[in-house]
């Protein structure tokens, strides 16, 4: 296999076996400010009989009539989060039915979903393009035991490979929590229902077959808004069950009151406070973790005294973004995954809760993609380095154990993006001389906010100036470092980093960013 | 000269979090919670299956452990227990800031732990007088001769009221208010002051009324305290919101003081700011009130 070392150290290699050619990273903004045109693989025309009864209770007889051969590429999505259902019961026909050697093509893979890694093993799934990888999964992979070629995009760069071609998708399998006779699609609807169904658009806009599989088939018209028309599914297949609705329904994430995931998100708001950015306006993009929704607290109290009107609250949405928007905190929320059942309602009823797509959320080949509109986003990640880089991947075991997600799509796009992650975790320092994998280049990072200080990134010096005119807890990064190592000690991962490459990871722009590399004994 | 002027430096202990010595997850993160100090508790939050094992472990982490600056106590188990000495043995050799002594009644005990120190202390090889003791008032005796206990020794750096145990022994009724406890904090401070040391007060223990909390520590502000103790992380914000001088109270100080410090700089006698005469209490105060405002943030609105 040829490699090359890219722009920040990474061993990459050219070409990808039964994938293709890669180029390696060279920045956040290279490949994007010299691409010129676009040549878009336009979606396969098809036409449908006229008056054609799309509903079938039939799987099999759906996907015989879909065409799919061994080889092709199927894909989901993962809105359904842990109460899919859909992607195991896809799976286990298609095995039934014998296929073969398939490339499987999800926007992410549910964290129970276990059962992937037994439809590589017995090889119906051939080739794996996914954001997320956890669990027995992660471990088959990280292994090198899968023996299958893995690329691992972000949300955005996934939007643009299917854009473009990268990802040609055969057969579109699109749970949908409502679905009329006539193939109109809604994710806010139904007793499976779970709000924006932004990376199911994606799909059924270039997928050269659409199959909806749906629980709760109505007559048309739909109610309330459509997500995806019916001019783009080919199939509609009745079944009992899209899954648990308990789980794809969780409730409002609760606000953490675990001391340090507080301080952490104190440390990220006044940091926010401090650079001037929280003004009308303001547009912000915030994770589903502890201290990341904790920081909404702050911001919502925040803007509440100050009379500070935001224009958009972004990407995935929860049930805390939606609420400040009903408040009248942001004019509007863009919506291209719903975090919470509590969004689901805010989602059918409420005219400034817009779902987007994934290549309108943050797709860097288009003419212009919401992250790129952002002023902040506040992000998560296992760990990071001294050079600012981060890793969403993989874990200190070396197993997969991750999603990309939107984390170097957004931290790219938005005008001040903060990691916040804890100093430790588990025993382990999570600022590591070089991260075993770098899923989001330092560059993109304005800062790193920990519960024991804020760590602002060298290259922006006019932050580092505000805060620390703002008394802010600034701390250099070398010296929380040495500060936990001495009750941590020392590990850094790349020390022992000389596996097979078993994954690799594209930046935003589809460059390799880095690889995922084996581990024994997993 | 007072005591508190002549050791130098006067640390702002606003908050005093008790954490149980065997939590070694809470420790680590002793500096994040934002409190002004620890409190390393061996007594009350202890079960007695597990006083040498909480001990060992404070005892690791004073001598091992990076507080970053952090003012350390340790609460040691009361002089009538067996536990007393070989606390005072095994953490007075880490040379923690404090040591809180519980159940102050008479002078002697202050002599008492005093003695076992200083020996401590000198087996151990570190200078005598390196480990204060913050004395604890918790019992009727202890409130009527606690400017006798603040006097003791110029060990005492500080008295504390243990609100639990006084309301008992006082056959008292609690309060919301906390009437009962009224005339022992008055006398309390006042011994404290009149002895040139700090006076903490106890612990609210309602986690969830952060609002009663709020209330009782303006008023103990008010009264005169430098600090109350604190039983969990979530109550040191409302604490330290209680000891924030307002910010017309802040600026005002500070015109007091930078005008103090013209007039000493000209030669002048006569200090006066916004058209009024200061003498020399209200500079001393608004020293005071500068000290702790500058732990705030002050917004000058410049962020719209």
């Amino acid at each position: 296999m040829k490699t090359r070392i890219n722009a920040i150290g990474r061993e990459v290699p050219l070409d990808v076996r039964g994938v293709g050619e890669f180029v390696p990273y060279e920045s956040p903004f290279g490949r994007i400010d010299t691409f010129a045109s676009r040549s878009v693989t336009h979606a396969r025309l098809r036409v449908a009989e006229r008056g054609q009864n799309k509903v079938t209770d039939s799987l099999e007889g759906a996907i015989r009539k879909s065409g799919l051969e061994d080889g092709m590429t199927i894909s989901f999505h993962h809105h359904l989060r842990n109460g899919d259902a859909v992607i195991p019961m896809v799976l286990e026909k298609l095995k039934e039915m014998g296929f073969r050697n398939l490339t499987f093509a999800p926007s992410s893979i549910p964290d129970s979903h276990d059962c992937v890694a037994d439809y590589i093993e017995c090889g119906l799934i051939g080739r794996l393009y996914t954001s997320g990888v956890r669990g027995k999964l992660g471990r088959l992979i990280s292994s090198g035991r899968a023996g299958i070629p893995v690329v691992i995009r972000s949300h955005g760069g996934r939007a643009r490979a299917i854009e473009e071609g990268t990802i040609s998708i055969d057969v579109a399998f699109l749970a949908a929590p409502t679905c009329d006779s006539l193939g109109n699609i809604s994710g806010s609807t139904g007793p499976s229902a779970c709000g924006s169904l932004g990376y199911a658009i994606t799909d059924a806009t270039y997928a050269a077959h659409v199959i909806a599989i749906t629980d709760n088939l109505v007559d048309p018209p739909i109610k309330g808004r459509v997500s995806i028309p019916q001019y783009r599914v080919d199939q509609i297949v009745r079944v009992a069950s899209l899954g648990d609705p308990q789980k794809i329904a969780t409730g409002a994430a609760r606000i953490t009151r675990n001391p340090s995931d507080l301080k952490i998100a104190e440390n990220a708001f006044r940091l926010m406070k401090a650079s001037g950015i929280i003004a009308p306006g303001f547009s912000f993009q915030m994770g589903a973790g502890g201290a990341s929704l904790a920081v909404s607290v702050y911001l919502e109290e925040y803007m509440k005294k100050k009379g500070i009107v935001g224009s958009f609250g972004l990407g995935g949405i929860s049930g805390h973004m939606s609420r400040m928007q009903r408040e009248g905190l942001f004019k509007a929320i863009f919506d291209v995954q719903s975090f919470d059942a509590a969004v689901t309602e805010s989602m059918s009823e409420n005219p400034g809760h817009v779902e987007i797509d994934s290549s309108w959320y943050a797709n860097p080949f288009n003419s212009g993609c919401l992250v790129h509109n952002l002023d902040c986003v506040i992000l998560a990640a296992l760990d990071v380095d001294i050079n600012f880089n981060v890793n969403v991947l993989v874990g200190n075991d070396g197993a997969l154990r991750g999603a990309s997600g939107g984390h170097c799509d957004t931290a790219a796009g938005a005008r001040l993006s903060i990691v916040a992650l804890p100093s430790f975790r588990g025993g382990v320092c999570s600022i590591k001389d070089s991260v075993r994998n770098v899923t989001t280049p330092g560059e993109t990072v304005d800062a790193i906010v920990t519960e024991r200080g804020i760590l602002i990134n060298p290259l922006r010096k006019d932050l580092l100036e505000s805060a620390e005119f703002t008394k802010l807890p600034v701390i250099d990064i070398h010296d929380l470092k040495r500060r936990i190592e001495k009750m941590t000690g020392r590990q850094d991962p790349r020390d022992s980093v000389n596996g097979d490459i078993v994954a690799v990871v594209e930046y935003r722009d589809g460059s390799l960013i880095d690889c995922v590399r084996q581990v024994e004994d997993l | 000269m007072k005591r508190e002027e002549r050791d130098g430096k006067r640390r702002l202990c606003r908050s005093m979090l008790y954490i149980p010595g065997d939590s070694p997850g809470m420790i680590q993160n002793a500096e994040v919670f934002g409190a002004d100090s620890i409190l390393l508790d061996l007594e009350d939050s202890i079960a007695e299956s597990a006083k040498d094992s909480a001990r060992k472990m404070v005892r690791s982490f004073l001598s091992g452990f990076d507080f970053g600056g952090l003012f350390v106590t340790v609460r040691v188990n009361s002089p009538d227990t067996a536990y007393f000495e070989r606390d005072l043995r095994e953490i007075v050799p880490c040379r923690p800031d404090a040591i809180r002594v519980p159940k102050c009644g008479t002078p002697a005990d202050i002599m008492a732990a005093k003695a076992l120190i200083a020996k401590i202390e000198q087996d151990s090889g570190i200078p005598e007088g390196s480990v204060k003791i913050h004395a604890m008032i918790e019992t009727a005796i202890g409130v009527e001769n606690a400017y006798l206990i603040a006097s003791a020794s110029e060990r005492v750096s500080a008295l504390t009221i243990g609100g639990q145990d006084l309301t008992a022994d006082m056959f008292a009724r609690k309060t919301r208010e906390g009437w009962e406890l009224f005339y022992a904090r008055s006398r309390i401070v006042m011994a404290a002051r009149a002895a040139g040391i700090m006076a903490f007060d106890t612990v609210w223990a309602d986690i969830n009324d952060s609002e009663g909390l709020f209330s009782e520590t303006k008023q103990i502000v008010e009264l005169g305290f430098d600090g109350k103790a604190a039983i969990h992380p979530s109550q040191i914000e409302v604490i330290h919101k209680a000891f924030r001088p307002d910010a017309r109270e802040a600026a005002r100080a500070r015109r007091i003081v930078e005008a103090a410090e013209r007039a000493l700089r000209e030669g002048k006698g006569v200090i006066s700011v916004d058209g009024r005469m200061v003498d020399a209490p209200v500079v001393a105060r608004a020293e005071r009130l500068v000290e702790i405002a500058s732990l705030y943030e002050y917004e000058e609105d410049n962020t719209l």
